[in-house]
């Protein structure tokens, strides 16, 4: 096979990219076989996810009950 | 005015319609308060910006097709509220972030703090640092970032929309979003670290070389 090899640094400059999925699916499969065969990539990688994650978490917060009422409220005018 | 063009299609009752309406507005609404209030960062703001958007909604209900992709269509006008009363106040702040030169904290990596990878032994510090932070910490960090950076941050890694997307609703070029995001990310693992330190989480950095039966 003649896949062109990219280094650690490339897949750590592009990694959010990848994880982002802004990448074409060639660029995107090339870091997939880097994380496959690199433990240290992988473990990045996966630490971003993680993170990431956790993140997305923060745009859950149990809304208070003054809301839920204002809004049953408005929407009964509706 | 009121000619229907698609007739085939049975027209919900006003009360159908609203109680739809509202049953998807209670799913979601846990979700549209902690985005709005990750974007204002206060309380009443939150609560004020959810409401604002629900109304906008519900006035604007007609142009959605289906009521099926009311949560990516009711979270859009969310932002879109958001950004309105945001652009009047923003301006000053936003140009001095965007002058701010790179300096070290755009390259902030928290992996790389925490990730031995000789230490095997120790197992991985990084996922048990993860695991650690409390959302509270992850909120803080997120909350403390400066406006324009936070926006970005919350559309794109906490919302999950495209670099496009977010360039799209806050009308800039794609790269400023780009950028945007990168020191974002820096200042916010930084934040994390920081934050984590004075929690006492790492065990990395040489101050605490700590008892490895872990816990406390
Ligand atoms: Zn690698």
């Amino acid at each position: 096979m003649n896949e062109s090899r990219i280094s650690c640094e490339e897949v750590v400059q592009r990694l959010f990219d990848y994880l982002h999925q802004e990448l074409d699916i060639d660029a995107s499969a090339e870091i997939e076989r880097h994380l496959h065969r690199c433990h240290d990539c992988f473990s990045r990688a996966e630490f971003e996810q993680k993170l990431r994650d956790r993140l997305t978490e923060s745009g859950q917060q149990e809304a208070p009950e003054r809301l839920r009422r204002r809004i049953r409220e408005m929407i009964e005018r509706f | 005015m009121a000619t229907s063009t698609r007739e085939t299609v049975p027209v919900a009752s006003h009360q159908e319609c609203r109680d739809q309406f509202e049953q998807q507005v209670t799913l979601l609404m846990d979700r549209l308060y902690g985005t709005a209030l990750r974007l204002t960062r206060h309380p009443d703001d939150a609560e004020d910006v959810v409401a604002e958007a629900i109304s906008t909604a519900w006035n604007k209900l007609d142009q959605l097709e289906d009521l099926a992709h009311m949560e990516g269509w009711l979270f859009r006008i969310l932002h879109h509220t958001f950004i309105s009363h945001w652009r009047r106040r923003q301006c000053r702040q936003d140009r001095e972030v965007e002058l701010e030169p790179e300096n070290g904290d755009t390259r902030f990596s928290l992996f790389e703090k925490l990730h031995q990878p000789f230490l095997l032994w120790w197992g991985t510090p990084e996922r048990e640092f993860i695991n650690a932070m409390l959302q509270e910490d992850i909120n803080k960090a997120i909350d403390n970032l400066p406006d324009a950076y936070r926006v970005v941050t919350v559309l794109v890694e906490v919302e999950g929309y495209s670099y496009e997307q977010a360039a799209r609703l806050l009308d800039l070029p794609l790269g400023t979003i780009r950028s945007r995001l990168c020191r974002a990310r820096g200042r916010l693992q930084k934040a994390l670290w920081q934050q984590g330190r004075e929690a006492g989480l790492s065990t990395c950095g040489g101050e605490r070389s700590g008892a490895s039966g872990g816990g406390a």
